[in-house]
């Protein structure tokens, strides 16, 4: 009973902190991925504190899905946080290729 | 000044949840007995496995006593699928060449998927249709067949799905449940009313239209998923 209640603890203290890093964090990639472990946390405790049903809906849809959907959106859109992903029509051109040759 | 908006935020926050929680004890049993419920959830408790023989609880609510509740949650998942293709679809148009995964991936991974692949869509399948039984239902079902088809896709460039079988396979699914839910208002008395007769308790066909309408619901939300994702991995930039 005290190594569940330890272990329900451990996994709380990593979730708020991998939490933590996920919103800090400026590379976008790595938030992403700091959030599928989260979601992977968060469903282990699911499962500890008794709820199956959630559990395997946040292990489906956290883990797998969102994370797919957030790397997608990456792709498409910017890495890091500080570039502005909408351009004026002038820098268009300017900033394609700058980013085709960090590519 | 945002600070203190902030901070003004999170004090009504935090007064809001103390207000009604400071009331109970902390740790007091509220549920009341099995034989005695004195709360709804205590009903469902006691009086699932006796009025519907379904041996999943949080099932026989979802689908059954909250069943409209559900209904409204598959359309939204519908229009919000719907929406996405939608507004995806006009980029796709003005694009000319696709960008969806532009390295092959590897020959472990197409191997590993190729073998795994089958097993996924096995395994969500038997988590929907045993969704009265066993912990599960349409929804995780559904998702995790869909991240199956997301296997598929990564590793493979040229899997895609056909959006016309998919369309069907969400209308008729879609067409399914609400049918069911009229059926009980012509046999019975109220929408989605449990007319089937219930079966014996831990049995695979028991608990009336519960399983139908969990497969519906699990081939629904499987076919809503994949093509969200296979409208997003085939995204075409100009």
């Amino acid at each position: 009973m005290i190594l569940f209640t330890i272990s329900i603890v451990v996994l709380a203290v990593i979730l708020i902190g991998v939490a933590v890093y996920a919103v800090m964090q400026k590379d976008l990639l790595f938030a992403v991925i700091a959030t599928g472990i989260m979601s992977l946390i968060l469903s282990v405790l699911f499962f500890l504190m008794q709820a199956p049903d959630v559990a395997l809906t946040e292990a489906a849809i956290g883990i797998a899905l969102t994370t797919i959907i957030f790397v997608i959106t990456i792709r498409n859109t910017s890495r890091r946080e500080d570039e502005v992903p909408i351009l004026k029509e002038s820098d268009a051109s300017e900033m394609d290729d700058k980013q085709k040759a960090k590519i | 000044m945002r600070k203190l908006l902030v901070l003004f935020l999170l004090a009504v926050i935090a007064f809001s949840l103390y207000k009604p929680l400071s009331t109970i004890e902390f740790g007091a049993d509220r549920m009341g007995s099995i034989e005695n419920p004195t709360t709804v959830g205590a009903y469902y408790l006691s009086k699932t496995p006796s009025e519907l023989s379904v041996a999943n609880v949080i099932t026989a609510i979802v689908v059954n006593y909250r069943g409209f509740d559900t209904l409204g949650e598959v359309s939204v998942l519908f229009l919000a699928a719907t929406g996405l293709g939608s507004i995806l679809y006009r980029r796709r148009k003005e694009g000319e060449h696709s960008i969806s995964i532009s390295k092959p991936s590897s020959q472990l991974l197409q191997a590993g998927s190729k073998l795994i692949y089958p097993a996924i869509l096995v395994l969500g399948a038997y988590v929907f249709i045993h969704g009265h039984l066993t912990p599960g239902g349409g929804f995780q079902g559904g998702a995790i067949i869909a991240t199956g088809i997301l296997l598929m896709m990564m590793s493979y460039k040229d899997f895609h799905l056909n959006h016309t079988v998919l369309t069907w396979i969400e209308s008729l699914a879609g067409i399914t449940f609400a049918t069911i839910g009229i059926a009980g208002l012509i046999v019975g008395k109220t929408f989605l009313e449990n007319f089937m007769p219930i079966g014996t308790l831990n049995d695979l066909f028991s608990g009336g239209i519960i399983p139908i309408i969990y497969i519906a619901v699990g081939f629904k939300v499987a076919a809503e998923l994949a093509g969200v994702l296979d409208t997003l991995l085939s995204i075409k930039e100009k």
